[in-house]
Order: C-alpha cells, then structure tokens, then sequence
C-alpha cells in the first residue's frame, strides 16, 4: 500500500516538473513584465512601463495588427475551401478521394520550409512576384489540409439517411447540405477553424518567403529583433515580455472559459 | 437539360487550389533541382551539394541534433503520455491541455523567452548546440506527447488484465502488450519532431547564436543565392519526407497532433 502511494507520488512529481519546466520561462517573463526593469535577473519596482511602451509603439502595433488580420482572412478562406474540399471528398469514389487526400497531406507531412520554399519560387517565377495574396495562400496551403482532416473524421461519424431523407421530403441538396449535413460537422468545422488560426498566427517560415516587402508579423518583427537588433534593442526586447504576457493570458482565459462552457453544455444534456 | 448538382463537385475548388498551389510548386522544385542556370537539363547541383566537405560535415551535425532531440522528446513525452493514459484521474485531459496551451503562444516569442532565460543565466552564446536542443525539445514537446497519449488510450485496458491474470509481471506487461501496441504513436511522434528538428532554423538562428547551422539554413541561405541549389536541398528533404511517411506507413491521428479536437 505505502509502495503504491510512493509510485503515485513519484508520477505527479514527474508530471509537475516537465509542467514547471515548460511554464518557467512564460511565467518568469510574466513576473518582469510588469516590473521596471530591461534587464531579467535585475530587480525592479512594479510597473506598467513595459505594456505603455508596447502600446504605445505604432510599429508594434501595425505588426499586430497585420498578424491578427492575416490569421483570420487566411482561417476563414481556408475554413471554407477546406470544408466544401472534405465535403466533396467525401462523396467522390474513392480513386478520387485518395489522389486529393494524398495532394493534400504533402503540406501536412513536409518540412514548412520545403512548402515556403516551392511557394516563393513558383510565384517569382511565373511572373506574380510576392504580395500579400501570395502570402495569404502561402497560409492557406498550410492551414486548409488541417481543416480537411478535423472536419473528415465529423462526416464519418454522420449519418448519411438524413441527407437522403431531406431530399425525399423535397430539401433541394444545398438546403439538404446546409441544413441537415452542415450542423452534423460544424464541431469539426470550427476545430479546424481554431486550428488555423493558430497555424497562421505560429508560422515564421511561409510568411518570410512569401510576404511583401516591408510587411511585418509578430513571428518575423520578433525574429529580426532579437536576430539583428537596433537602438534601442533592450527596449523593444522588453515590450515583448508585456506581448507574450498578454497572449498567453488571453489563451488561458479562453481555454477556462471553452472548458465551462463544455461542462454547462454536459450537465445541461445530462 | 436541367444541370444535376452533385456534392462531389464540392471538392472542385479545393482540387484546383491543390493542383495550384501544391503539386505545381513541387514540380517547379523538381525541375530547378536538375538544372543549371542556363535551365539546361544537368546532375551539377546534386554532385556539387555531395562534393562539399563543409555542406557534408553540417548535414551530419543537423542529423545528430535532430536524433538527440527526438530521443528526449521521446524520454520525456513517453512516461508523461503513460502516466496520463493509465491514469484514473477525472480531469486527465486537463493536465493534456495543460501541456498543450503553451503550443498555442507564439512559436517566435516562446523561443524568445527562452532565450532571455539563457542570456540571464549566461548560457547564451556559450552552449550553442545545449541551447539549440534544449529550445527545439521544449517547442516540440507537445508534438510527441500528443500522438503517444492518442495511441496509449487506444489501447483496450482488458489486455492490461489479461497481461496480468497470465501472470505477467508489470514491467514484461509494458514490454510485451503497452510498448508493442503504442509503436504506431511513437512511429508518428518521431517524424512529427525529427522533421522540424532538421529544418526549423528559427530556434538555431535564436538561442544557437548563428553558430548553429542545421539543413532548414541552407535552403535559406541559398534562396537568396542560388535558386538551383536551393531546390535540390528542399528535393533531398521531399524524398527523405516521403520514404519515412511510407515506411511509417502514413501518419495515424493526424487531426489530433496539434491538438485540434482536445
């Protein structure tokens, strides 16, 4: 019994320290962020320098600005093409259905860079040069196959009467598809939407080579920051403690908030 | 006649952006691989990219941090993924999620933040290849954990029992039902982590101080160079993507692995 409750231990302090070790440098950037100093590991007072300077730099802004929009533009067009793409697969024969699936896992199992890389080439060489439509479908490419996958397993699980059910009671297909097969999906539909995002608001490697010149992300201004650094380097660098403090916070303040929200849905169907 | 809608055609826009913007790049790829800057047809690049010492040398590097970074990826995320699987913990996917949320910071600030951890200690600059595995282990972390947890749950827990009932010691349980049963998530962990290990350049550029070059750097390096060489790189990268998908046998749980339906 003694030796079960060691064993027990033993796991929870395994699972607490890899915990700990990979919330150490979020939550100690945390602390500095709101203390007044440039430099972690010097003391400081507590203060809100570091967020008035982030909020207060218009380049920091634009780039957070452009990160943001480019995350939702290239989720919403990939959310749609990837949906109707899974839809169609769906009821293609199934030659069809495996050549598309096989194009559409290459993004999925190559190297981003290997991606990047034929994107950038491909635009350059036939002539369209890099714009921000380049880019947007540079994160299309790498965000629509994940829609695919988290919407095909929905379709699976659906039941394919009901479909044929609503034509026979006189639904024309679109009506059918909107009405009875779309809500089946939507779980999927909207997990592959979130998983976009945060595919697009991650990447670095895409966004480098197929962006327009001068065009920042938070991925790529971080980067160059760090990389080259400028003036006033210690500044900037500590602006984005006060950036990554703010993120992480709204990240855990919708994963609370979707948690609750999953468990009110449970108790109320129970 | 009155045109009849088919919901195959659905996949129409969807084929067409592939064709586009997938299959043309890699063909792009392939033809300046095997030609000369001339566009004459030629094996140049290849023997050339072979025939550097110092190219050679980096590719070994690349493979061994890759190797090592996988191998803890893989120490680690095994017990964590083992513990939460055969735990009888209600909120288990809690603690999953809890290794998953940092995933969802930004890639480039959560190196960051490592980085400023390193600088603060005075490792930065010092332990260039330390540094590099340390950072690529904790961003790839996740990537491990995920499909192991998948597969772990998959596992029927009656085997467990049975392992057991047949007088089978713990460990020779482990040995001969658990690991065996769980190799398609570790198959799959492998190549999710591995990869990016060999070519995500971001985390060796920031916390290696350039001095760390991995295979990533090169098509890099040459995009702003040699288009030629560049596509032979990334072409070698694509075969070696290909035949590691097909001797894993594809990739299982896909739409799990970065924690889309958690």
């Amino acid at each position: 019994m003694r030796k079960e409750i060691a064993i027990k231990c033993l796991k929870a302090a395994f699972i607490g320290l890899i915990l700990l070790l990979l919330y150490a440098p979020i939550l100690l950037l945390a602390v500095y962020s709101f203390l007044s100093t440039d430099i972690i590991g010097t003391g400081g007072s507590f203060s809100f320098v570091h967020y008035e300077k982030l909020f207060a730099d218009p380049v920091i802004l634009e780039m957070i600005g452009n990160t943001l929009l480019l995350a939702f533009l290239a989720a919403l067009l990939s959310t749609v093409l990837g949906t109707l793409g899974a839809l169609g697969m769906f009821y293609c024969k199934k030659r069809t259905k495996a050549l598309i699936h096989g194009a559409s896992q290459i993004p999925v199992i190559n190297a981003e860079i290997v991606t990047a890389l034929a994107l950038a080439i491909t635009f350059v060489s036939v002539g369209i040069g890099k714009s921000y439509f380049t880019m947007l479908i540079g994160h299309m490419v790498i965000c629509t196959p994940f829609v695919v996958l988290s919407v095909m397993p929905k379709l699976k699980q659906m039941d394919g009467s009901l479909y044929e059910a609503a034509l026979d009671l006189g639904a024309s297909p679109f009506k059918a598809l909107w009405k009875v097969v779309l809500p089946q999906i939507i779980p999927g539909v909207i997990s592959g939407f979130m998983l976009a995002i945060t595919l697009s608001l991650d990447d670095y490697i895409v966004t480098v080579y197929t962006r327009p010149n001068g065009f920042e992300t938070i991925s790529t201004y971080v980067f160059n920051a760090t990389m080259r650094g400028n003036a006033h380097t210690a500044e900037t660098l500590s602006s984005f403690w006060a950036l990554t403090t703010i993120i992480f916070l709204v990240i855990v303040l919708f994963v609370v908030c979707s948690n609750l929200a999953g468990r009110k849905k449970k108790e109320g169907s129970k | 006649m009155k045109l009849r809608f088919s919901r195959k055609t659905l996949c129409i826009p969807y084929a067409v952006f592939l064709v586009f913007f997938v299959i043309v790049p890699m063909l792009v790829i392939l033809v300046y691989a095997f030609t000369d800057r001339n566009m004459g047809f030629s094996f140049g690049n290849f023997v050339k990219f072979f025939s550097d010492p110092t190219k050679l040398s980096t590719i070994v590097y690349s493979i061994v941090i890759a190797l090592i970074t996988t191998a803890v990826c893989l120490l680690i995320a095994y017990p964590v993924a083992y513990i939460l699987a055969r735990s009888k913990m209600k909120q288990k996917h809690v603690v999953l999620m809890l290794f998953v949320v940092p995933m969802w910071i930004n890639f480039v600030l959560r190196v960051n933040a490592i980085r400023e951890i390193f600088n603060w200690i005075g490792l930065l600059g010092e332990a260039n290849y330390f540094n590099t595995v340390f950072g690529m282990v904790y961003d790839f972390l996740p990537f491990m954990i995920l499909p192991l947890y998948t597969t772990l749950m998959k596992i029927d827990g009656s085997l467990y029992e049975a392992a057991a009932d047949l007088g089978g010691s713990a460990f020779n349980g482990f040995m001969r039902v658990t690991l065996p049963l769980s190799l398609p998530g570790v198959m799959s962990g492998v190549t999710m982590v591995f990869l990016p290990s060999m070519t995500n350049y971001v985390v060796s550029d920031m916390l290696g101080n350039s001095m760390v070059t991995i295979v990533g750097k090169f098509i890099y390096e040459y995009f702003g160079s040699d288009w030629h060489m560049g596509s032979m790189v990334a072409l070698i990268l694509l075969i070696v993507v290909f035949i590691s998908t097909w001797l894993t046998g594809g990739f299982q749980s896909e739409e799990n692995v970065r924690g889309a339906n958690l």
